[in-house]
C-alpha cells in the first residue's frame, strides 16, 4: 500500500489560531494504526498543541525512528519537514539537526521498543546533552509490528496476548530521565486529552530536554486482562500529582505570579508559564528528589504517576549553552564568516616548519 | 648504498619516556637544514612502558616511502636490543646507552656499534629524576648532531621556539644536547660517511600530519558541525578541527561559529552527521574502521533518503579491533559498500596530508551536490605521521557547492515538485527544515516513491532507486581525476591508491634504471571514472598494489569495470607498516624477469 492523503476539506465555521490557521492545517497524512490505537490520540493532543500555540508548521520538525509510534510523524502536520529514521537512533539525528538549525522546534516521537530497548543508549545520552526538544515515548508495553512481544517497559507479572508472564524488571522512562537528570519530566495516558495537552505545549515550550511517557494502549497485542499498559488497568490506577494548564506568553499573566490563588506557577525561558492547579500539600514538581521519591512509591503501590512531575526551567545545561554557540542558527552563517581565507592560512604555514 | 643526505636511521625507545619531542626535534632540524625528510612513528598501543621506534629517512631526492634499510640504530630500549639490532643494514651502526655494560645481544658481525652514556651523563648532571629520564633523549639527540653533522644552530633555535618561555627547561636542553655532542665527537669518528648537508629543497614546504591537515581543510570548507567518537588514529583529526575552530570561529564575545559533539558511540555520531546535513550544515565525522562497522544502518539511510555526510576513515589495521596503531587499506569494501540492500558510496582517496586537505572542500561539494554520504578514505600513516609537503594554499574564490537546495520562492514557482525527481543527471533537489511553503517533505528510510511518499509500490520503488544509479553514474565522473603518468612502451602499468604514492613513485624509478618501463595510474576516487576504465583497457598487464590481504582494489576494479580479471596482477603488503619501495620493485621485476627475458 500507499500513503493515504487526507481530502483537504475545509469546513468555514473552524476556529483558527493567531496565524489564521484551523486544526485541519496541522493534520497530516491518513493514520494507517489500528482502530483505537493510543497513539492516535496522542497524535490529535499534537495536532492540538501546535494549534494552540500558534507554531508556524514549517518551523517545526518532526523525527522519528521505528515502530509504530514513529510511524505517526507522518499523520500531523504535513507542511513541517519530518525525519523518519533508523530503529532507536532518532535521538542524536535530533541532536545534529538542532546543532545545525536551533531555531526550529523539534518533536521527537518513539516508543517503548525504540527507546528503552534498542535506542536506549541514545535517549540516556540527549538527556545528558540537553538538546531541546519535545521527547514523546507513546508507551504500549509491547511490540505491535512484530506482533506482541513485550517491550522493555512491560511489568513483571504482566500478561502477553498468548497468557505469558513478563518477568523481567521494567524499565521506567520517567526514574530514568529523573536519575539522568532531564529537566523536565512527565507522564501522561493517551485517553486524558485534558491532561495531556498542557504538558506537550509546556514540554514544546521547555528550555531543554522535555521528556514525556505517555502511555498509549496497544488496542491489537496489548489492551487484554492482565495487561498493565491497558486502557482499563491504567485509568484505574492513574495518579495525577497535579493539573497544569499552560499559559503561552501572548496572554494576560499579570496576574498568575508566585503562589496566588492557590496555584503554583513556573515562568518559562520565553516568558510563558506553566501553572499548577489544586496543588498537593506534598508535591513540589521543582524538586527531582521528591518527583523521584513520588514515582518510585507510585509503582511500588502498583499506581501510574501521571503529571507534569518535574521542571526545572531555569538550567543552564542546554547543549547550546554549555557550548556558547552563536544565537544565528549555524546553517544562516555566511560562508565568509566561516571561511578564515587565503592569508590566515599562509601566516598559519609559518607553525608548521 | 647510503650517502650524504640519503639515509635512513630509526630511534627505539619506551613510549611515554619523552622520545616524541627528540623525535620531532631531530626530524625538524634536518627539514629546517632545506634537506627532504620523513618521518614514520611506530607506536603501541598503550600510554606508556612499551617498545615504541621513529623512523626517519633523509633523502636528497625527495622520497618519502618508508625506507627498505636502516642504516644507524639508536637502541634506547634493551627489551628490544635483540629486534633492533637485526635490523642495522650490513655495514650500518648502532648507538646505544653504554651507561651500563654492552649487552651481549647488541653484539653483531658486520656493524659497528657506538656506546654513548646517554643515562650516566644525565645522572651526573642533573638533579631531579623525571629530568634524568627526559633528558636522556635530548642526550642522544645532541650525539646524533655530532655524528650526522646536524647544525646545532638550528637545534638551538627549535629548543628556543619550544622552550623560549621556561628558561630553565631551555637552558637543560642545551646542556644535554652539548653533553651528547661533545661525548661523540672526544670518543667517535663524526661524522659519519653518511651526514648532512644543508639544501635548499624545503622552503616552500612544510611539515604536517593528515589528519591535522583535513581538520584545517574542514575549517575552510565551511563545515560547522562536527561529531565523532574517539578511535585511533582519527581522534587528533576531530582535535584539529576544535583546535582550529577555536582559533578562527570564535565571535569576540566569546561564543561560538560551530559546534563539535563528542557522540557516545560512533552510531550517534554519524546520526548526529546526517541530522546536521539534512537540517543543511556543513557536518562530518572522522573514524577508523570499527566505527565504519557501527555506521553501516545510519549510511544506509543517508544513502536510500539521500542526505549528505561526510565520513573519514582514517584506516588502521583489522579485521575487529586488530592493531589500532598500524595502518592499512583493508576498509575499501566497508567503505565503498557500506549497509545493507544496493548501496554504493563516493569514496575519495588522499595519498598526503596537502591532498587530505584539498580534499576537504571537495568532500562536501560532492556530499551535497549529489546528497550522498562521501567517505574520504586516509589511513594511520597519511593521518598521524609528519609529512613534508608544499605549503597549503587556498583559493579564496571558492565558494561552496550546496547543490540543489531549492528556497520556498523556487518551490513556489515549480508547477509541481517532488523530492526524489530527477532534474537533470539523476540528481533531485531539496529544501531545508524550516524553508516553509511547499517544500516540505517527509524523509524516510523505508520505500518511498518519487514524490517522498511511502511506498509498497513495485515499479514506484524501482523508480527510485534506477534514479539513484543514474545518479551514482553521473558522480562516477565528477570526482577527483586519477593521477596518470605514461612512458613510451611501457612494460607494464601499476595502480596504487592512497598513501603507498610515494612508495610506489620510487618503485617505478628504481623499476626504470632495471630497464623496466611503468605506467602509473593513481586512483583518487570512487566509482571509478572513465580515465580508470582507459587506462585498464590499455594496459595488458597491470601491478595492483594496495596495502591488505584479500586485494581490495582490484575486486572493485574487477567488479565495477569490464576488466578481465588475468590482467591484474595484486601486489598485496598488509602486515601494518607503510610500504616500502622495495615490495613493489621486487613484485614487478620478479613477475616480469620471466616475460620479458
Amino acid at each position: 500500500m500507499t500513503s493515504i492523503a487526507k481530502p483537504p476539506v475545509k469546513h468555514p465555521s473552524l476556529q483558527k489560531n493567531a496565524l489564521g490557521l484551523t486544526k485541519r492545517d496541522y493534520e497530516g497524512a491518513m493514520s494507517t494504526l489500528c482502530a483505537g490505537c493510543g497513539h492516535d490520540s496522542v497524535t490529535a493532543a499534537l495536532i492540538t498543541a501546535f494549534w494552540e500555540l500558534d507554531v508556524p508548521p514549517h518551523r517545526a520538525a518532526k523525527m522519528s525512528g521505528i515502530g509504530c509510534s514513529s510511524k505517526t510523524t507522518a499523520y500531523f502536520m504535513k507542511q513541517s519537514h519530518g525525519f523518519n529514521s533508523v530503529h532507536g537512533r532518532m535521538p542524536s539525528l535530533t541532536s545534529g539537526a538542532n546543532a545545525a538549525n536551533r531555531e526550529l522546534m523539534y518533536i521527537g516521537i518513539s516508543g517503548d521498543g525504540d527507546s528503552l530497548s534498542i535506542g536506549l543508549g541514545q535517549l540516556c545520552h540527549a538527556i545528558r546533552r540537553n538538546v531541546q526538544m519535545l521527547y514523546v515515548i507513546e508507551n504500549n508495553g509491547v511490540y505491535g509490528l512484530t506482533k506482541g512481544q513485550f517491550s522493555a517497559s512491560a511489568d513483571v507479572g504482566s500478561t502477553s496476548k498468548r497468557g505469558e508472564a513478563n518477568q523481567q524488571a521494567p524499565i521506567d522512562p520517567v526514574l530514568l530521565a529523573l536519575t539522568l537528570g532531564a529537566t523536565f519530566v512527565a507522564r501522561s495516558f493517551s485517553g486524558d486529552k485534558t491532561q495531556l495537552v498542557p504538558i506537550l505545549k509546556a514540554g514544546l515550550r521547555h528550555n531543554g530536554f522535555a521528556l514525556i511517557d505517555i502511555i498509549s494502549p496497544c488496542v491489537s497485542f496489548n489492551d487484554h486482562e492482565g495487561s498493565t499498559k491497558s486502557y482499563k488497568f491504567t485509568r484505574e490506577h492513574e495518579v495525577e500529582v497535579a493539573p497544569i494548564d499552560f499559559v503561552p506568553l501572548r496572554k494576560e499573566i499579570a496576574s498568575e505570579s508566585g503562589a496566588a490563588g492557590g496555584l503554583t506557577s513556573v515562568t518559562m525561558h520565553d516568558g510563558s508559564i506553566v501553572r499548577f492547579r489544586q496543588p498537593n500539600s506534598d508535591y513540589n514538581a521543582t524538586n527531582r528528589s521528591n518527583a523521584y521519591t513520588h514515582v518510585k512509591g507510585c509503582i511500588d503501590k502498583g499506581e501510574v504517576a501521571t503529571g507534569l512531575l518535574y521542571l526545572d526551567e531555569g538550567g543552564t545545561t542546554e547543549m547550546h549553552t554549555m557550548n556558547r554557540t552563536v544565537k544565528t542558527p549555524l546553517v544562516d552563517l555566511p560562508f565568509s564568516e566561516l571561511c578564515p581565507g587565503s592569508k590566515a592560512l599562509e601566516e598559519l604555514m609559518a607553525e608548521y616548519r | 648504498m647510503p650517502s650524504q643526505n640519503d639515509f635512513s636511521f630509526k630511534i627505539a625507545t619506551v613510549n611515554g619516556t619523552g622520545s616524541a619531542s627528540a623525535n620531532t626535534l631531530l626530524m625538524q632540524s634536518i627539514f629546517r637544514m632545506g634537506i627532504p625528510v620523513t618521518g614514520k612513528n611506530i607506536f603501541p598501543s598503550n600510554i606508556q612502558g612499551l617498545p615504541t621506534w621513529y623512523e626517519i629517512r633523509v633523502s636528497k631526492d625527495g622520497y618519502n616511502a618508508r625506507p627498505a634499510e636502516i642504516d644507524l640504530v639508536v637502541a634506547m630500549n634493551p627489551e628490544t636490543y635483540s629486534k633492533d639490532v637485526a635490523t642495522v643494514r650490513n655495514g650500518g651502526y648502532l648507538l646505544y646507552d653504554a651507561s651500563w655494560p654492552m649487552d651481549a645481544e647488541l653484539a653483531r658481525e658486520g656493524i659497528t656499534v657506538i656506546g654513548v652514556p646517554c643515562g650516566e651523563l644525565c645522572v651526573n648532571t642533573f638533579q631531579r629524576d623525571r629530568d634524568r629520564v627526559l633528558l636522556r633523549n635530548i642526550v642522544y639527540t645532541g650525539a646524533l648532531a655530532a655524528l650526522l653533522d646536524i647544525d646545532l644552530d638550528v637545534i638551538s633555535e627549535l629548543l628556543r621556539e619550544k622552550f623560549g618561555k621556561k628558561p630553565k627547561v631551555l637552558e637543560m636542553n642545551f646542556t644535554a644536547i652539548r653533553l651528547g655532542y661533545d661525548y661523540a665527537k672526544a670518543n667517535f669518528q663524526c661524522p659519519l660517511p653518511f651526514s648532512l648537508q644543508r639544501m635548499n629543497e624545503t622552503n616552500n614546504h612544510i611539515l604536517m600530519d593528515g589528519n591535522t591537515a583535513f581538520g584545517l581543510g574542514a575549517v575552510y570548507a565551511g563545515a560547522t558541525v562536527g561529531a565523532w567518537y574517539p578511535i585511533t588514529p582519527s581522534t587528533s583529526l576531530m582535535e584539529a578541527f576544535t583546535a582550529f575552530c577555536k582559533d578562527y570561529r570564535t565571535n569576540a564575545d566569546g561564543t561560538k561559529n560551530y559546534i563539535i559533539i563528542q557522540a557516545e558511540d560512533e552510531l550517534s555520531a554519524i546520526g548526529m552527521v546526517i541530522g546536521a546535513n539534512w537540517a543543511g550544515a556543513r557536518s562530518f565525522t572522522c573514524t577508523a574502521g570499527p566505527g565504519v562497522s557501527l555506521m553501516q544502518e545510519f549510511l544506509g539511510l543517508a544513502y536510500y533518503a539521500e542526505v549528505p555526510a561526510v565520513l573519514v576513515d582514517v584506516q588502521r589495521v583489522g579485521p575487529s579491533t586488530g592493531m589500532p596503531t598500524r595502518t592499512q587499506q583493508a576498509d575499501l569494501f566497508s567503505c565503498a559498500y557500506a549497509s545493507h540492500g544496493d548501496t554504493k558510496h563516493l569514496c575519495l582517496y588522499p595519498a598526503d596530508p596537502g591532498e587530505c586537505f584539498e580534499m576537504a572542500p571537495i568532500s562536501f561539494d560532492l556530499a551535497e551536490r549529489f546528497q550522498t554520504p562521501v567517505f574520504v578514505l586516509s589511513d594511520l600513516d597519511i593521518g598521524m605521521n609528519d609529512w613534508m609537503i608544499p605549503k597549503l594554499r587556498w583559493d579564496d574564490s571558492y565558494t561552496p557547492n550546496r547543490g540543489k537546495v531549492l528556497t520556498a520562492e523556487q518551490v513556489a514557482a515549480l508547477p509541481k515538485w517532488g523530492r526524489f525527481q530527477d532534474t537533470g543527471g539523476g540528481i533531485p533537489s531539496r529544501t531545508l527544515p524550516g524553508s516553509g511553503g511547499k517544500g516540505a517533505f517527509f524523509t524516510r528510510g523505508s520505500g518511498h516513491n518519487l514524490n517522498g511518499a511511502y511506498t509498497e509500490d513495485s515499479p514506484e520503488y524501482q523508480a527510485v532507486m534506477d534514479r539513484i544509479a543514474v545518479k551514482f553514474e553521473t558522480a562516477r565522473n565528477a570526482l577527483p581525476k586519477p593521477v596518470i603518468s605514461t612512458v613510451k612502451n611501457a612494460d607494464a602499468g601499476i595502480i596504487a591508491i592512497g598513501g603507498t604514492n610515494g612508495a610506489v613513485q620510487e618503485a617505478v624509478a628504481h623499476l626504470k634504471e632495471q630497464g623496466i618501463a611503468c605506467d602509473y595510474m593513481r586512483i583518487r576516487g570512487f566509482p571509478f571514472g572513465d580515465e580508470v576504465i582507459a587506462f585498464l583497457e590499455s594496459h595488458e598487464r597491470i601491478f595492483v598494489v594496495e596495502q591488505n590481504r584479500d586485494a581490495q582494489l582490484r575486486s572493485m576494479l574487477m567488479i565495477e569495470t569490464n576488466c578481465s580479471p588475468d590482467t591484474l596482477i595484486p601486489v598485496l603488503d598488509y602486515a601494518g607498516l607503510p610500504l616500502t619501495a622495495k615490495v613493489v620493485v621486487d613484485a614487478v621485476a620478479g613477475q616480469l624477469a620471466g616475460v620479458k627475458s
